[in-house]
């Protein structure tokens, strides 16, 4: 909510998980919010927050009553569409409006985004900051040792690179060109995929 | 989207909170303490320069949902009404977290003819049976603040110096706290006490800490034999803070300072403006007779009871769905 082209502030007595406020000028998420009022004193907020650039969680402590700034931050469902090596380009699939992210705002995030995908795109300020793809993904095993015919048990296993780039563990019987079903918050094989 | 009309805590909870009342009525009616009612909505409030309040008009007068029944109590014992408890609900604007509701219940109880220590003998003997199935049964600690607050950050609360007290608070990770406490001693108490002390008390029953430092004193009376002491207890079951009592002020005239300075402490952190309450003073005048009194929060007493971990999860309908 643009007043006056400030943005708006939360009071800590607004304060609950999952609200976005600017912190050291980076924008925020509130993880957790503990009010405190010890005694007949002063009341607190002890707050922990997740720095939505890069990450990091922080503890902070606020004087109740005192105000933050809110952070402009949303989240968005986006298709991705591809690399070009510098960046990466995503779609509004309702809009079509399209947006690109740097290395540092997708991360980790690219070893599971595959051409078309949907995944969420975090805006801070209109300009992508962080890119969540979906709890499962389902990628083409690119490379790995042929493993035993045959073998199901589920013992053992070895490594298998996926078409993205990530390496993960795979039982023995996966083969190359198969599509697995990968849980991208564990970065666990969970089982092939039906094609 | 269905509305959330779904009551926020399990229906045995509200069975528990019956069974507990009516353990506590049974307790009082033995001890021919009388359960009295008094105004939720009054022309004047507390001066308490941390607790805020929601207000209301009618036939062009303020009124003011009571952050407790105190002073309302006091102007029935000074009328002569004896030792008395109730039982009802008060108000806290602002409020609102893992141990707050805003709209809460309070159990409130004074006892003419008690000092602080006689206070705590009936606390004990109204909590100890309530927590006798519980895994807080086990024991009934009494420890003077100074010895608690020396034991777990080994400092003095009686002489302040900021250096060191900040050296804790950093040892507790806490580097804010200069920014938050400023030089005010007894904002650094009370936030060292919560961030070092508190969690440790009571963790296998009743825990109460009395003769809290002077600075601290609220509508205590001091220590007599030593004026930086006052007479005030509060009461800890798991780390969860239970109930405050105090060996009541008698004293009008220290009364009217300890407001004057409240209101002034007010005006400096830009709170709401509030005036003394003119009919409490008149009847402290007339003459409070020498009390005792404590408050208990019953919604936390019953997360302690049902072992919830959260206030939403033993009341009928918290503030987000009330």
């Amino acid at each position: 909510m643009a007043i006056e082209g400030k943005m708006a502030n939360y009071s800590t007595s607004e304060f609950k998980a999952g609200m976005k406020i600017m912190m050291d000028s980076d924008p925020c998420a509130i993880i957790e919010n503990e009010f405190v009022k010890p005694g007949k004193g002063q009341a607190f907020n002890r707050v922990k927050i997740r720095n939505l650039k890069n990450g990091r969680v922080i503890e902070r402590t606020f004087k109740s009553g005192e105000s933050v700034e809110a952070a402009d931050v949303i989240d968005l469902d986006m298709q991705y569409l591809y690399s070009d090596g510098e960046f990466y380009h995503f779609m509004d699939p309702e809009s079509f409006e399209q947006y690109q992210a740097d290395e540092s705002a997708v991360a980790d995030s690219k070893l599971w985004l595959k051409d078309q995908d949907m995944c969420i795109l975090t805006l801070w300020n209109n300009a992508p900051i962080s890119v969540t793809p979906p709890n499962f993904v389902e990628l083409t095993v690119a490379e790995t040792d042929p493993g035993l015919k045959g073998d199901t048990s589920g013992g053992g296993g070895k490594p298998a690179t996926m078409e993205t780039g990530a390496v993960i563990r795979v039982p023995l019987f996966v083969q190359i060109g198969e599509l697995l079903k990968i849980d991208t918050r564990t970065a666990e094989y969970v089982s092939r995929a039906k094609s | 989207m269905i509305a959330d009309w779904q009551p926020s805590c399990s229906l045995e909870l509200l069975q528990l909170r019956a069974a507990v009342l009516r353990t506590i009525r049974a307790y009082f009616y033995e001890q021919e303490v009388l359960e009295v009612e008094t105004p939720i909505l009054c022309q004047s409030i507390g001066t308490d320069p941390y607790l805020d309040f929601f207000s209301t008009d009618f036939a062009a007068k303020s009124y003011y949902l009571q952050t407790s029944p105190e002073f309302s109590m006091k102007r029935l014992l000074a009328a002569g009404m004896g030792s008395c408890y109730q039982i009802t609900k008060s108000f806290r604007r602002g409020e609102a977290g893992r141990y707050h509701n805003p709209e809460f219940t309070i159990l409130e109880w004074y006892r003419v003819g008690f000092d602080l220590s006689d206070l705590m003998d009936d606390v004990e003997n109204l909590l100890c049976p309530l927590l006798r199935d519980t895994r807080f049964n086990g024991s009934v600690e009494r420890c003077a603040y100074v010895d608690i607050f020396q034991k777990y950050t080994g400092l003095n609360p009686l002489q302040f110096s900021l250096p060191a007290y900040q050296a804790v608070a950093e040892e507790f990770n806490c580097s804010d706290a200069h920014q938050l406490c400023g030089e005010d001693p007894s904002l650094w108490l009370d936030f060292l006490f919560s961030l070092c002390v508190q969690n440790e008390l009571g963790k296998k029953g009743v825990c109460m800490i009395y003769n809290y430092p002077a600075c601290l004193p609220s509508l205590a009376r001091l220590n007599k034999d030593n004026e930086l002491l006052s007479e005030r207890v509060e009461v800890f079951v798991n780390g969860i803070e239970m109930g405050n009592g105090y060996f009541e002020l008698t004293d009008v005239v220290e009364q009217e300072k300890r407001f004057e300075r409240e209101i002034e402490l007010r005006k400096q952190n830009k709170s709401t403006a509030v005036n003394k309450d003119a009919r409490f003073l008149a009847a402290l005048n007339s003459g409070l007779p020498d009390c005792s009194g404590l408050a208990i929060g019953l919604d936390r007493l019953l997360m302690v009871l049902s072992d919830q971990n959260k206030i939403a999860d033993v009341l009928a309908f918290s503030i987000e769905n009330a």
